[in-house]
């Protein structure tokens, strides 16, 4: 009797399991094959970057990759509420792509070569530079100063990579899974400086729990093009997606959300950067 | 087809892997040891110690107590692992620390099912004879025990090579630290998935073989 129970909750859940994921390759199709109004978009952003793409808790989203996620699906003819988030870690984004899981991704995405084998991009919408974030009042003030210092940064990405290789080999470097843990420890005092991209730095530096407490060195370490990925060979899409960031610029909502996100931290951001035009 | 391979040093990671492994294993088949003689020991204060040990930390996900070791006592209460200077050394060492602490408490738990296995005349044979606790524990229990739950021990030693990998949440320069950086550098995450998804096969199926056969060689036939 009790066996026969907890089949049929299995079969329920099972049956539950099917129609959700049937639920959503209906949603993706809609996505895919409708170019304005009707439907759902589904688009990719992180949700644990402050200042970029980050899930709320109450549910909603905030950051610079969702406002410019938002303004580019109303170009493409969806409203807000039509939008749907989706979150591509940095290792499923090329996958998500290919599978049509989203229509596109605006998830500090950094154009390059090996990417562009993959998928397309837009843009780029964003020029980053690799940065440290120090404690207000740090001597930090260039590359050099790093030698002998503590640093932290996350397990395996590019700018950990960076600091190996040419920035400074002989820094201590802290790697962590996350930015969260590495913030903590510049917090606590058991690394000198934090290092990634300058815009995900001013995207912690601004949130309520930080204010004051950092700044960004304003080294610029590397150059970041920040794109819109989109599947491969979806050109109409690119071209659609360009459009939409040109105008994006030329209304003036670009420098509203870049304001509106890194505002606080001391954060000097580039100029628009130019649709096709990637700085090496 | 393999070409997203040249330029980085697999091999160097996955020795890593093994150094953690071979590290933590010994580590925690000697604190397993001494928690195992706790839990059967006569008494109450050390066996109930052994026990509140045995049922906290195995419920305590590996990623928190990791990253804890890390957050909590590196950072926070100046922990160097006597690298102060060396975040590599320092990160390797308080994972091994984590690893140890964590299985230690699997390796008590399968050794002792093995000492249960030993027929109680056994014990108070050894009692009879003038042997005390320790002695007859070491000498006549453990050694039957031990014999009979090396395939146990083994699954145990195959998780514990598998768990290595929760070390990259600290940086640990590992096979899965090193998947993380391929994978963000040449965006190919399947074949590179693949390739350190074999790595580990690699690895553990040997173990398994050789412990299950060394297991049934051993065993002690009653």
């Amino acid at each position: 009797m009790k066996l026969r129970k907890v089949t049929a909750a299995s079969a329920a859940v099972l049956a539950l399991a099917l129609t959700a994921t049937a639920c959503g390759g209906d949603d993706s199709k809609d996505s895919g094959s409708s170019s304005s109004g009707g439907g759902k978009i589904k688009v990719g952003i992180k949700f644990d970057q402050p200042g970029l793409g980050l899930k709320q808790p109450d549910g909603s989203y905030a950051g610079f990759d969702v406002d410019v996620a938002t303004y580019v699906a109303k170009q493409l003819g969806y409203k807000p509420d039509q939008i749907e988030f989706v979150e591509t870690k940095s290792a499923d984004r090329e996958n998500a792509l290919a599978r049509g899981d989203v229509k596109f991704i605006a998830a500090t995405y950094s154009i390059t070569d090996e990417r562009k084998q993959k998928v397309d991009f837009a843009g780029p919408y964003l020029l980053a530079h690799q940065d440290l974030l120090v404690k207000t009042g740090s001597d930090i003030s260039k590359g050099t100063d790093l030698n002998g210092k503590k640093l932290c940064s996350v397990t395996g990405s590019t700018s950990a990579q960076n600091v190996h290789d040419t920035i400074a080999p002989k820094a201590q470097l802290k790697e962590y899974s996350g930015y969260s843990e590495c913030i903590a420890a510049l917090q606590s005092g058991a690394v000198d400086a934090v290092t990634t991209d300058d815009s995900i730095l001013a995207g912690f530096a601004a949130q309520d729990k930080y204010k004051g407490q950092f700044k960004l060195a304003g080294l610029k370490l590397s150059n970041e093009n920040y794109g819109i990925g989109v599947k491969k060979g979806d050109t109409a899409t690119v071209n659609k997606i360009n459009t939409a960031l040109e105008k994006m610029v030329s209304d003036g909502s670009w420098q509203k959300a870049v304001a509106a996100n890194f505002g606080p931290a001391n954060y000097k951001n580039e100029p628009a950067p130019k649709i096709g035009v990637i700085v090496k | 087809m393999f070409d997203f391979l040249e330029g980085y040093d697999v091999l160097g990671a996955f020795w890593t892997t093994v150094k953690l492994t071979a590290l933590s294993a010994v580590g925690s088949l000697i604190l397993g040891t001494v928690l195992a003689a706790m839990r059967v020991s006569p008494v109450p204060l050390m066996r109930g110690f052994g026990t509140a040990y045995v049922n906290i930390v195995r419920n305590i996900p590996l990623t928190v107590i990791i990253v804890f070791s890390s957050l909590g006592l590196a950072d926070i209460f100046g922990m160097t692992m006597g690298a102060p200077d060396d975040f590599k050394l320092q990160g390797f060492r308080l994972a091994v620390l984590s690893l140890v602490v964590y299985h230690a408490a699997f390796v008590c738990e399968a050794l002792r099912s093995g000492i249960n296995t030993v027929p109680v005349g056994q014990a108070e044979a050894a009692r009879a004879i003038g042997l005390s606790f320790s002695q007859s524990l070491r000498l006549i229990v453990l050694p039957q025990a031990f014999r009979s739950v090396i395939v146990p021990l083994a699954n145990v030693l195959i998780a514990l090579t598998k768990n290595t990998t929760v070390a990259a949440a600290i940086g640990v320069a590992e096979a899965a630290t090193l998947m993380k950086t391929m994978i963000e550098n040449e965006a190919q995450t399947l074949a590179i998935a693949a390739v350190f998804a074999l790595g580990f096969v690699v690895l553990t199926l040997p173990t398994g073989l050789i412990l299950g056969w060394l297991g049934k060689r051993l065993a002690v036939k009653r």
